[in-house]
C-alpha cells in the first residue's frame, strides 16, 4: 500500500456548501410503488417500553407524524396485544379502543393494525377493534401453537380485516417446523405470516433461513412473509434486510426502536438502510427522521438498550417484555435482574408468562439466604 | 334401598377414559357401567370394554334405548354435542355432569359451591384453569372484598386438545366468569399460555387477587387470608392430592396504577394423579377429579347415603400397572 495520506492540496475543491435544507428536500418523498410495507409497532410493541402509559396526545403526535412520512400500517394496542391490561402485564394508562379509535381519527393514509393474542384476547376484543377502525388484525400465537388462532383468523376474514400472522419466539421452532405452523395460519385466513424474533435471538442466516422456509411454503398461495426484529444482539436492522433478500414483503420497526427489550428495528433507520440500498419503502426519510428525534423522542422515559439483561435475553432466548418486569421483581426480592432472565430461558418459558417472573426472583432469593447461612456456618456460626 | 347408582361417561377419549378409572378406583357408590362413543375404532371403547364396561359406538341413541339407565352421565364431549344432549337427559330423568363449556347447569366448583347444588339436575364443571382458581379467589374474597380477579393458567402444549385450541376464547370466557360466580370477584379476567417446552411443565395457574390496601400491609387481616387460601388448599387436596402452593402467597402494597388497591399473588401447581394421563397433566386431573367428586355426591344425595369417597390419604400412590400399562400420549 503506498501512502494513504491526502494533502491539502489533492483535497477536492467545495464551491457549494450543501444546506440542511438541500438535504431534506433531495430525500426520497413518501407513497409511490414500493418494494416492501414497513408496519410501525411504536405504538405496541413500544407499549412495553412506556409501560403501557401512552396518552391519546402521544397517540395522536404518533400517528400523526408517520401519517405523514408514508408509513402505510401503524400498529395500536397494548403491547401484549388487545385485552393486554392486567396485573401480569401492566395496566394502560389509557383504555386501548380510546386510542385506537384516536390513531384511525388522525390517519389519512395509514392503515391501523391491532395485534391480539389468542388465549389473552377474544374474538369480542378483535370486533370492538374493527367497530373502532382498525382494519388489520395481526394475530400472534407461539411458534408451535399456530391452531389456536384458526377461530380468530376466520373472524378477521368474516369483518372484512387484512390479516397477519405472528409466529413468536421463532428462533424456538426449526425453519421447517415454522414453515408448517405458517400454513396452518395461512389456511385460516392469514394473508401474511411473519417470523417474530421475540427475543432478538436469531442471528442473520438464523432469521434468513427461516424466512426462507415460510416463504417456500406459503408464497406459492400468494400470501406474503414479514420479519419482526429486536434488537438485543443489535440485528434488528441486518436480520430485516435479510428477510428481505429472501423475499419478504413487510418489514416491522418502531420509531427511536422503542419496543421491549433492547427494542424493534428502528423504523428510521430500516428506511433510511433500504434507501440506501435502492429498495423503495414509499417512506419520507425526513418525515421519519423527524417523527423519531421531534416527537417520538421527547416522550421516552428510557431509550431502549442493548445492556446487560436484554442482550442476556437475547443470548438465552427470553421474549423481550420479560424485561422491565424482570427488573421489577429483581429490585423487589432483591436479585439480579439478568439473573432472573437467565433462569426463564433455562426453563423455555413463552411469551405471556411474565406471572412465572416471580417464582423465579423467589427462588433465587430463597438460594441467596440459603447461601447467606451456608457461609455463616463455614464461618462456624451455629 | 339401593345403595350403588350407574354411570355412562360420554365421550372415550382421553378425559372420559380417566374419569372412568377414577370412579373405579375411587367410588364406592358410582359403578361405571356405559362408555359411549361415535367412533367403532375408537381406542377409549376398546379399553372401557377390556376393564368390563358395555360401549358403544352408537351415540346417545344407544344409550337412551337402554333398559336400565344410568342415574348419572358424565358428558366429555364437546359443548355443542352437550347443548343438544342434555334436553334429553333430562327427559330422561339423568342426573349430568358436563365437563365441556357448554354451561347448561350452573358452574360447579366441588369446595366452593357444591352444596348449593345438590338438587340440579345439571351441573358444569368450569374448565381446568376454573377449577384450579376459582378455590383461590373464593378463598380471598371471603375474607376481603375482591373487587377484581385474574388468573394465568400455563399448561404443556401437550394436555391441550383439539378441542381446546379450537375454541379457546371459550377457556378464558368460561373461566372470566366463574371467577365472578363461584370465586367472588366482582370482575375475573382469565389468560391461558400454552406452552410446549420438554419435559413437559406441570400445570401452573397464577391467581392475583386485587384486596383493600389495609389487606396488603402485614397484618391481622393479612394474616387471616393466608389462613383461609392455606385451608382451602388442604380443602382441594383430599380430591386433588397434586394440588400445592409453589410459593408463599406474596402481597403487594397498594399502587395508583391500581387503583389505590393492594394485592395478592397466589402461585399454584397442579401435579396430575396420574390414573391414566401423565402426571404433567394436571389441568386434565383437576377436571375429572373435580367431575368424579361431584358425581360421586350428587348421587349419594339422591339415593339418600352417605358418599364414601375414598380421599387422597387412602389411596396412597397411583396403581402402577395402570400408569404403565394404560399411560398413553395424550
Amino acid at each position: 500500500m503506498g501512502d494513504m495520506t491526502i494533502r491539502p492540496e489533492d483535497a477536492p475543491k467545495v464551491d457549494h456548501i450543501v444546506t440542511e435544507s438541500e438535504v431534506l428536500e433531495n430525500l426520497p418523498k413518501a407513497g409511490g410503488e414500493t418494494d416492501l410495507r414497513i408496519t410501525d409497532s411504536t405504538l405496541r410493541d413500544g407499549s412495553h417500553a412506556m409501560a403501557h402509559q401512552y396518552t391519546e396526545e402521544q397517540v395522536r403526535g404518533v400517528v400523526s407524524a408517520l401519517d405523514r412520512a408514508g408509513v402505510q400500517v401503524i400498529e395500536v394496542s397494548h403491547g401484549d396485544g388487545l385485552g393486554g391490561s392486567s396485573f401480569n402485564y401492566g395496566f394502560s394508562k389509557v383504555d386501548e379502543f380510546d386510542l385506537i379509535k384516536a390513531a384511525v381519527e388522525e390517519a389519512t393514509q395509514a392503515k391501523i393494525a391491532i395485534l391480539m393474542l389468542p388465549g389473552l384476547g377474544t374474538v369480542h376484543h378483535l370486533k370492538k377493534a374493527h367497530e373502532m377502525g382498525a382494519s388489520v388484525a395481526r394475530i400472534a400465537t407461539h411458534c408451535t401453537e399456530a391452531d389456536v388462532s384458526i377461530q380468530h383468523f376466520g373472524e378477521a376474514r368474516k369483518l372484512g380485516m387484512e390479516t397477519v400472522g405472528f409466529l413468536m419466539l421463532s428462533h424456538k421452532a426449526s425453519p421447517a417446523k415454522l414453515a408448517e405452523q405458517a400454513r396452518i395460519m395461512v389456511d385460516a385466513g392469514a394473508q401474511c405470516v411473519y417470523v417474530v424474533d421475540s427475543a432478538g435471538a436469531l442471528v442473520l442466516s438464523d432469521a434468513q433461513e427461516r424466512v426462507q422456509a415460510v416463504i417456500d411454503e406459503i408464497g406459492p398461495d400468494g400470501a406474503q412473509v414479514g420479519f419482526h426484529g429486536h434488537q438485543n444482539l443489535s440485528l434488528g436492522i441486518a436480520n430485516s434486510v435479510l428477510a428481505y433478500q429472501a423475499g419478504a414483503k413487510q418489514i416491522d420497526g418502531a420509531l427511536c426502536a422503542l419496543g421491549a427489550g433492547a427494542g424493534n428495528s428502528p423504523t428510521e433507520v430500516l428506511a433510511a438502510t433500504f434507501e440506501r440500498m435502492g429498495i423503495k419503502t414509499g417512506v419520507d426519510l425526513g418525515e421519519v427522521l423527524s417523527a423519531a428525534e421531534d416527537v417520538v423522542r421527547p416522550f421516552i422515559p428510557r431509550l431502549p438498550w442493548m445492556d446487560r439483561a436484554s442482550i442476556t435475553q437475547g443470548y438465552a432466548g427470553v421474549y423481550s417484555s420479560f424485561l422491565l418486569h424482570a427488573e421489577r421483581a429483581a429490585a423487589r426480592y432483591d436479585v439480579p435482574a439478568h439473573a432472573i432472565l437467565q433462569k426463564v430461558g433455562e426453563y423455555g418459558y413463552v411469551g405471556g408468562q411474565e406471572d412465572m417472573i416471580i417464582d423465579i426472583a423467589l427462588e433465587l432469593q430463597q438460594e441467596k439466604e440459603r447461601m447467606a447461612l451456608g457461609d455463616l456456618a463455614a464461618a462456624g456460626v451455629r | 334401598m339401593r345403595t350403588k347408582g350407574t354411570a355412562a361417561i360420554v365421550g372415550p377419549g382421553n378425559i372420559g377414559t380417566d374419569l372412568m378409572f377414577k370412579l373405579m378406583r375411587r367410588s364406592d357408590i358410582i359403578e361405571p357401567r356405559y362408555m359411549i362413543g361415535v367412533d367403532p375404532q375408537s381406542d377409549g371403547l376398546r379399553r372401557a370394554k377390556s376393564v368390563g364396561l358395555e360401549a358403544s359406538a352408537e351415540g346417545v341413541d344407544w344409550l337412551l334405548a337402554q333398559e336400565e339407565l344410568p342415574d348419572i352421565v358424565f358428558e366429555c364431549t364437546s359443548a355443542k354435542a352437550h347443548e343438544a344432549n342434555a334436553p334429553r337427559y333430562a327427559e330422561a330423568g339423568i342426573l349430568a355432569v358436563d365437563l365441556t363449556p357448554a354451561a347448561v347447569g350452573p358452574y360447579l366448583c366441588p369446595p366452593v359451591n357444591l352444596e348449593f347444588n345438590l338438587d340440579a339436575m345439571n351441573v358444569n364443571m368450569i374448565t381446568c384453569g376454573g377449577q384450579a382458581t376459582t378455590p383461590m379467589v373464593k378463598a380471598v374474597s371471603s375474607v376481603v372484598p375482591v373487587p377484581y380477579a385474574e388468573i394465568v393458567a400455563s399448561i404443556s402444549s401437550l394436555s391441550a386438545g383439539p378441542g381446546t385450541r379450537a375454541n379457546i376464547d371459550e377457556f378464558t370466557e368460561t373461566t372470566s366468569a366463574a371467577l365472578e360466580v363461584v370465586g367472588g370477584a366482582e370482575r375475573g379476567k382469565a389468560i391461558i399460555i400454552l406452552n410446549p417446552v420438554e419435559p413437559p411443565l406441570m400445570m401452573r395457574n397464577s391467581v392475583f387477587c386485587a384486596i383493600p390496601e389495609e389487606a396488603g400491609e402485614p397484618g391481622e387481616l393479612q394474616d387471616k387470608i393466608l389462613e383461609s387460601i392455606h385451608a382451602m388448599v388442604r380443602t382441594v387436596q383430599d380430591y386433588v392430592p397434586g394440588y400445592h402452593l409453589r410459593a408463599e402467597p406474596q402481597f403487594d402494597h397498594a399502587r395508583e396504577t391500581w387503583q389505590g388497591m393492594a394485592r395478592v399473588f397466589v402461585p399454584i401447581e397442579v401435579k396430575g394423579r396420574g390414573d391414566y394421563l401423565p402426571d404433567y397433566a394436571g389441568n386434565l386431573d383437576i377436571i375429572t377429579a373435580a367431575a368424579a367428586r361431584v358425581g360421586d355426591i350428587m348421587v349419594a344425595h339422591r339415593l339418600g347415603v352417605e358418599t364414601s369417597w375414598k380421599s387422597s390419604a387412602d389411596l396412597g400412590d397411583a396403581p402402577d400397572a395402570i400408569v404403565e400399562t394404560e399411560k398413553a400420549g395424550v
